[in-house]
């Protein structure tokens, strides 16, 4: 049965890019209110980064709430989904959303063209990976945490033998217990925020933690039968060898994230894993109209209450309304979907979402005021690091340039223009531009939301026939109804 | 002689380095700052084979003369900071496939007529010139005066020499005139008044605008172009290539989307494309159909640019007016105005010639070009007003 | 089990495993020449661009988000 079929004719048609944790709640709601849903992720599996998995290679000790991800895909055989769809272009006017996919393997040429047309899109298209340059983070083997993580769970293998793990945040622990389990010793996991910001962003609440206690209970524990050092107050502050990763200089942090001078020791090892938050992916939003609220530590799509965005039929939820973890997504995706569709939120069926997004959201904001991003960590940048990445572009060639407008700055230093399109190196050098004294912020508009070929941009332009793939299908089922999935 | 140069864009700049050299105190006056709107929006032509014998044509050849000059005092000795130019006198090269040979060679043999070099090219000569090219193309010319610049930097270099030279750069809006009607003495703008014997407009396709706070009548109105950039590869295309159907897009004012190819590599390894031409106002956006045009025809010209990733896009408002001929020149109504605009997809290319015209209005400097096709009164001009 | 070639030289995976997931597990650690030196995987989930290869003639492939196939021809890429 399709989706259509499955929702009757005249169902609200509801669009969801993503597949993670919010975006499969979506679309759990949205069907369970009764609209024709669509869902598109660009990865080969749902899941996003939070479920990320193969069925062979995956550890099964990696896997956290695995029998939501399996009860949210058991409804999805009434939706038409499609995964590895590479989402390029998204426009909304008049009601109507159009999103132009291709479908195939990733970065392939001449893959199927897919043109979706809606009445709602639910956009969650989640957050990746914040890592903060460091002196020689450019050195084969140093990843972001992120990395480390998607590549022990998909693939079973770690980048090293002897690794760091380094950057803010709680995200660090499963990254820590995930290389472990894929064979690499973990040296040490190092937390940049010190006890005071972090008794200031945790302590006073410690029941907003509910939920999410047991699974950092559970990684503390990893830690603890990996014999993993964990340190807060210090961080890698530059990265040693000449063709591949040697060793790591750690040093004590200020609580503004400045090295302690004197503090800095070298440690072995052959691999680094940085991360020191995410940055939104906010692309897809920002074509479609949303509004985006917040300065450079943190920029987010602007939602209502029932999750809609500035503009009217579009919808966001998880990390692109705030960095908030698996749980808010889960229960943000709930109410965006069931919104979307068209359902009320005085439906019985939202008071759990509801329940769960309030507490989560006192969550993000402490997870913010413990591990945010502090100022200091610029001085341990040297003047000729390597800010972006694809461009090889340096701290002084930014700072020279800072007074210009942004645009200016970005051509003539080529920081931002490259094949990531400042994805990597975006918030970095708007920290460099505002320390410079200059104004920096708008990183995040992308005409082109994702890579695709000119031969199928052009297949648009010489009119061929846009076809509509045969939606693959989710067969496996799971019944149990937890208090926030929709039903 | 106290000058406000009003807009930082390749225009601005060239003017504020052209007046400040002739001896006037300068203060540059933009919204955001050097080079953020149009002059970083564009793809950094300095182009003669696209113009057709005329008034805009002889103004095109001298500029493009002058840019070889200016670009390499520009590039000699920077300072910290100060962006290369990239200039680049790489040639053009505009091709026609089957049924379009005629009609490129009589525009081609007009252009010979006043001077332009423009050299019939036979396949063997094509194919060694770029051998990715479509097999399908049947006759080419090469323009060996045609040359590209990186147009932001470009803009940023101009300034900052003009800037060392003693002008001065204010960020603020236009919001009003100083002085009695019909005669300035300078700008009130959200940075405060700015005291000024002559303001010269270089405001873009927002001159009009600029114009209408002044005081003054001037029909300028925006064309968005939307350009494709590719992922940086090997270098595969050595010319500016562009399809003959270039030539007819460039004086149309169709409302509707039109593109024409025009192809050539950066120095930063990526393939720039471009463009369309539609007249929608200041529509900020252009979804997906003009991208999807200009993909197909250069995809056509390029076969190998199929299975190429597409990075980003951009688009940019160029300034025209209504007989689409630059505007340069003092405004016939408004004592101490001097505009600098209308330059359509071409302002990057004619820069250096229009400062010199700049220069000539407000100083009296010598210049051996004719002012008079680009003056604000002309009567092409003044019957739609 | 599946049999890739990197600049010729045959290299074996699981099943399954991305391409950067063989390379990785074959030991190495970087396979694109940048200007500053080699790069391999960095973000791992498609969004830095590093890890780009040419698959089977198709330049610019993310390499961490191909899933690997049995005979794929795998090429160095270089940036001038």
């Amino acid at each position: 049965m399709t989706g259509a079929a499955a929702a009757g004719a005249g169902a609200r048609r509801v669009a969801i890019l993503g597949g993670g944790p919010a975006g499969l709640a979506a679309a759990q709601a949205a069907l369970a209110a009764g609209a024709e849903v669509t869902l598109l992720d660009e990865g080969g599996r749902l899941g996003g980064q939070y479920w990320r998995h193969h069925e062979q290679l995956t550890d099964r000790r990696l896997q956290h709430g695995w029998a939501r991800f399996e009860r949210l895909k058991g409804v999805l055989d009434r939706a038409e989904v499609h995964t590895g769809a590479s989402v390029w272009s998204a426009e909304a006017s008049d009601g109507v959303v159009r999103l132009r996919a291709v479908v195939g393997p990733a970065d392939a040429t001449s893959r199927t063209a897919l043109e979706i047309e809606a009445d709602a899109v639910v956009v969650a298209t989640g957050a990746h990976d914040l890592a903060l340059p460091v002196p020689g983070w450019t050195l084969p083997g140093v990843t972001t945490a992120g990395a480390a993580q998607a590549l022990a769970k998909r693939d079973g293998v770690t980048v090293g033998r002897r690794t760091v793990v380094s950057g803010a945040g709680p995200f660090l622990l499963p990254v820590a217990q995930s290389l472990a389990i894929a064979g690499s010793e973990v040296v040490g996991v190092h937390e940049a925020s010190r006890i005071g910001g972090l008794a200031a962003g945790w302590l006073p609440r410690p029941w907003q933690l509910a939920g999410k206690a047991g699974e950092l209970v559970e990684y503390v524990g990893a830690l603890a039968r990996h014999r993993i050092p964990y340190r807060i107050g210090s961080g890698v502050v530059r990265v040693l060898g000449t063709d591949r990763v040697e060793g790591v200089v750690i040093a004590a942090l200020d609580a503004d994230w400045r090295p302690v001078p004197g503090s800095e020791r070298e440690v072995a090892c052959d691999s680094v894993a940085l991360g020191h938050g995410f940055t939104p992916r906010l692309e897809v939003a920002i074509a479609l109209g949303a509004a985006i609220e917040g300065d450079r530590r943190g920029r987010f799509v602007v939602v209502d209450d029932t999750q809609r965005t500035s503009v009217s039929g579009v919808y966001a939820a998880g990390e692109i309304t705030g960095i908030g973890g698996a749980d808010a997504a889960l229960a943000e995706g709930a109410v965006a979907g069931f919104m979307a569709a068209g359902g009320s939120l005085d439906d019985d069926r939202m008071r759990g979402p509801l329940a769960v997004r309030r507490r989560m959201g006192a969550f993000a904001a402490r997870l913010e005021r413990a591990h945010g991003i502090r100022p200091g960590w610029t001085s341990w940048l040297a003047d000729d690091t390597v800010i972006c990445r694809c461009e090889n572009v340096t701290r002084r060639t930014i700072a020279d340039r800072a007074d210009a407008p942004l645009r200016a700055m970005k051509l003539a230093t080529r920081a931002g223009l490259g094949a990531c399109q400042g994805r990597t190196c975006g918030r970095a050098v708007e920290a460099i531009v505002a320390e410079a004294g200059g104004s920096p912020e708008g990183f995040d508009r992308r005409p082109v939301l994702a890579p695709v070929r000119l031969g199928e941009v052009a297949a648009l332009g010489r009119g061929s026939t846009v076809v509509d793939t045969e939606p693959a299908r989710c067969d496996d089922a799971g019944t149990t109804v937890a208090a926030v999935d929709v039903q | 002689m106290r000058v406000a140069v009003i807009g930082s864009g390749i225009v601005g700049a060239a003017c504020a380095l052209a007046l400040v050299e002739g001896g006037a105190e300068v203060v540059v006056i933009d919204r955001v700052g050097v080079a953020g709107e149009t002059s970083s929006r564009c793809e950094g032509n300095l182009l003669v084979s696209d113009k057709a014998p005329g008034a805009e044509a002889d103004l095109a050849v001298a500029s493009n003369a002058m840019w070889r000059s200016l670009a390499e005092r520009l590039d000699a000795d920077r300072p910290n900071g100060q962006p290369a130019t990239e200039f680049e006198a790489k040639g053009g090269i505009v091709v026609a496939f089957g049924g379009g040979e005629a009609a490129l060679e009589r525009f081609a043999e007009a252009q010979r007529a006043t001077g332009i070099r423009a050299e019939a090219m036979d396949v063997a000569a094509l194919a060694a010139a770029e051998p990715f090219l479509s097999p399908e193309v049947v006759h080419a010319v090469h323009y060996p005066d045609d040359a590209q610049i990186q147009p932001s930097t470009a803009t940023q270099a101009l300034l900052d020499t003009a800037i060392r030279a003693g002008a001065r750069l204010v960020i603020g809006e236009v919001t009003g005139p100083l002085g009695r009607p019909g005669g300035l003495s300078g700008v009130t703008t959200t940075a405060g008044p700015i005291e000024a014997d002559v303001v010269v407009n270089c405001a873009g396709p927002w001159a009009g605008e600029v114009a209408a706070r002044l005081g003054a009548r001037l029909d300028i109105r925006p064309r968005r172009g939307v350009i494709l950039v590719t992922t940086p590869m090997p270098q595969r295309v050595f010319h500016k290539v562009y399809d003959s159907d270039y030539v007819g897009a460039v004086g149309s004012g169709d409302a509707a989307l039109q593109t024409s190819t025009v192809v050539e590599s950066t120095p930063g390894g990526t393939v720039l494309i471009g463009s369309s031409r539609e007249r929608v106002g200041f529509d900020d956006r252009p979804g997906v159909a003009p991208a999807a045009a200009i993909a197909a025809k250069a995809v056509r010209l390029f076969p190998f640019l199929e299975e190429t990733v597409l990075l980003r896009s951009y688009f940019g408002f160029r300034p025209y007016a209504p007989d689409h001929l630059p505007v340069i020149g003092a405004d016939p109504d408004v004592a101490g105005l001097v505009h600098a605009t209308g330059h359509e997809g071409a302002g990057i290319g004619l820069a250096p010639a229009t400062a010199e015209l700049v220069a000539h209005a407000v100083l009296g400097t010598t210049t051996a070009l004719d002012p008079a096709p680009f003056l604000p009164g002309r009567a092409s001009l003044q019957e739609t007003a | 089990m599946i049999r890739i070639t990197v600049d010729a030289e045959p290299l074996e995976g699981r099943d399954g495993q991305t391409i950067a997931g063989v390379l990785i597990g074959a030991g190495r650690t970087a396979w694109r020449s940048a200007q500053t030196g080699d790069r391999g995987v960095f973000c791992g989930i498609g969004v830095c661009h590093d890890c780009l290869v040419t698959v089977n003639g198709v330049e610019g492939v993310r390499a961490c988000q191909r899933e690997a196939v049995d005979g794929d021809r795998v090429e160095r890429e270089v940036r001038a």
